[in-house]
């Protein structure tokens, strides 16, 4: 077992290169560059390649370019240059390319701040560009989910030909933690969509464009059959101490791992919580909040943004239980202050 | 009975979409005829752009993407640096270039992207109507300027392979049109040394070609034709820019 200490953003970074990652478009920005500068060092030597890119939008058009050549390529920015990618996004999606695509977030809106956020929560799990579409997000909550969700990334975006984001806080990139390093992806789909030169086959056309209506409405019925599909295999949910709670925290990312605290802590004070953990953000893991909708009093949904998860929350638990929000900007909370809101809203609701 | 003349084998079946006297035409045939000349039609990506090529995957009888508009040189960065043994090449109007993908063409040269551009200059947005482009001259009427191209108000049309000749990356440049037989056959030469220069690995190669739209314009063909002539090749001159040598 190879146990080596990484930053987030690295481990990630080592982990695409692991899973066969053989090119990396980015531009610089914090919190993320670690993934670019490493990309830099690495790649030349394993016989991948790395451009930096003039902008957000030229790099997500490489990534588009990389990803039609079947090569598995990814890029990685933060919030502001998130949102000069979603042109590409949307295009990537439609010609369903598989590729990663990593947001080390950082908090808005505008130019926000460097400080770690989940205000991007919208704009990753509801397509972010123009048109019906939707991408995969993966919430990791430590440096070895970092790179297991890097590796775990490119085998559902392979699978299903999606785009795969990948959504950390700010914090998480930049944590050093022991990393146990995978062992090197080995066996890789074939993809005779792919283009590179046409010998001895037809052409193959990568096209975002249908101009009937018939085969534009086919287009989306067909990307959406997919994502019903995604939807039914890959919900992905880390429950903690669930079972006879009256509060059910639901959090994700590197927050939720600070709320595991808060709960145990909870628990000390005689107040009986849980966790609910998405992992996957989209697919939004809903079958986990109707399996204790009807057992807890409340839900309490505890976010690094003004509230956006718990729209998704609300929706899955279909009015059985209330909701109830907190949460803060521009930094990750500590144990302590997530704790003392447990046990007021326990105090509020006579638990 | 001997064929003198048959259609390219890199070219489809497909009928082109294009209006009558569009030189779209003209230009989607050679390049055609030089990569059908070049043998490397099995080994050659294309991108097409937003605007009336758009439909260009179509027309040509090799790989092909269909590019959002104006980042086909981004694209075809990636697919040349991953899979060197490709011949790369976009094809793009010049609302797709020289406007929206300013950003992604200048830094595509800059970098000596081994990838081959075509360059289609009709001095305005044909797909969406005659607006104005960058290359809009100087007293022209357009749709979004209606009384003439102002230096006041809109600036001074752009001259793309002079600016790009200035990169260090640029390792062929020049500009070409397609108004009469001699210069059809001058525009194939530069199509061809333009690949010659990929082939070559030199680094970035450009070539400009002045295109009529006598849709826009308001001109029946053979009018706009003359139209380039007395307007389009004063402004924009022709000739070769770059031409990086081997060493």
């Amino acid at each position: 077992m190879n146990k080596v200490l990484m930053k987030g953003n690295e481990a990630l970074a080592e982990g695409a290169i692991l899973a066969g990652c053989r090119g990396f478009f980015g531009y610089p920005i914090t919190p993320s560059s670690e993934i670019a500068e490493y990309m830099a060092r690495k790649l030349p030597k394993i016989g991948g390649i790395f451009v930096q890119a003039e902008s957000e939008l030229a790099a997500i058009n490489m990534v588009y370019g990389g990803a039609a050549t079947g090569t598995r390529v990814m890029t990685a920015s933060s919030g502001p240059g998130l949102s000069l990618k979603q042109e590409g996004i949307s295009f990537i999606s439609e010609a369903e390319l598989p590729c990663l695509i990593v947001n080390i977030s950082r908090g808005g809106p505008g130019l926000g701040g460097i400080q770690p956020s989940q205000g991007d929560y919208f704009q990753a799990t509801r397509g972010g560009g123009h048109g019906d579409y939707h991408t995969m997000v993966l919430a990791p909550a430590s440096t070895q989910e970092m790179m297991d969700f890097a590796i775990l990334g490119y085998e559902l975006a392979d699978r299903y030909r999606i785009p795969v984001v990948i959504m950390a806080e700010g914090t998480l990139g930049n944590l050093m933690e022991p990393v146990i390093v995978r062992d090197e992806v080995t066996s890789f789909p074939e993809k005779p969509w792919a283009i590179s030169g046409c010998q001895g086959r037809k052409p193959n056309i990568v096209n975002t464009l249908h101009l009937t209506a018939e085969g534009l409405e086919q287009r989306n019925r067909h990307l959406f059959s997919k994502y019903k599909e995604i939807g039914m295999n890959e919900k992905r949910a880390e429950t903690f101490m669930v079972e006879d709670a009256d509060i059910v925290v639901v959090a994700f990312g590197l927050l939720a791992r600070v709320i595991k605290r808060s709960v145990i802590d909870a628990r000390k004070h005689g107040i009986k919580a849980g966790l609910i953990r998405p992992m996957t953000l989209w697919p939004f893991p809903d079958e986990h909040i109707k399996a204790v909708a009807d057992t807890c009093k409340v839900m309490l949904s505890m976010e690094i943004s003004m509230g956006q998860m718990i729209q998704d929350i609300r929706l899955a638990a279909e009015g059985r239980v209330p909701v109830e929000f907190y949460g803060r900007i521009g930094f990750l909370p500590n144990p302590e202050e997530l704790t003392r809101e447990i046990i007021a809203l326990a105090e509020r609701k006579g638990l | 009975m001997a064929i003198v003349f048959k259609r390219p084998q890199s070219l489809t079946d497909a009928k082109f979409h294009y209006c009558p006297g569009c030189t779209h035409g003209i230009i989607h045939r050679l390049v055609a005829e030089c990569l059908d000349e070049m043998n490397i039609r099995e080994k050659t990506v294309g991108i097409c752009p937003v605007g009336c090529s758009v439909l260009a995957y179509d027309y040509f009888n090799c790989d092909m993407l269909e590019a959002a508009h104006g980042r086909a040189p981004a694209i075809a960065t990636a697919i040349k640096r991953l899979k060197p043994e490709c011949f790369l090449f976009t094809y793009q109007g010049d609302g797709d270039l020289a406007s929206i993908g300013m950003g992604e063409i200048v830094h595509a040269s800059a970098r000596g992207e081994k990838i081959s551009v075509f360059f289609i200059n009709n001095t305005l947005y044909g797909m969406t109507g005659g607006q104005m482009a960058p290359t809009t001259l100087l007293g022209q009427v357009a749709t979004t300027c209606p009384y003439g191209r102002k230096v006041e108000n809109e600036g001074y049309p752009v001259k793309m392979a002079e600016l790009l000749a200035g990169n260090e990356g640029s390792a062929y440049i020049s500009r070409v049109a397609v108004n009469s037989p001699a210069n059809v056959v001058k525009a194939k030469k530069a199509i061809k040394k333009a690949f010659e220069t990929q082939a070559k690995g030199l680094g970035f190669s450009m070539v400009e070609i002045l295109s009529t739209c006598p849709t826009n314009w308001g001109l029946n063909p053979v009018d706009a034709m003359k139209w380039m002539e007395d307007n389009m090749i004063p402004y924009y001159p022709l000739g070769e820019f770059k031409v990086k040598e081997e060493k």
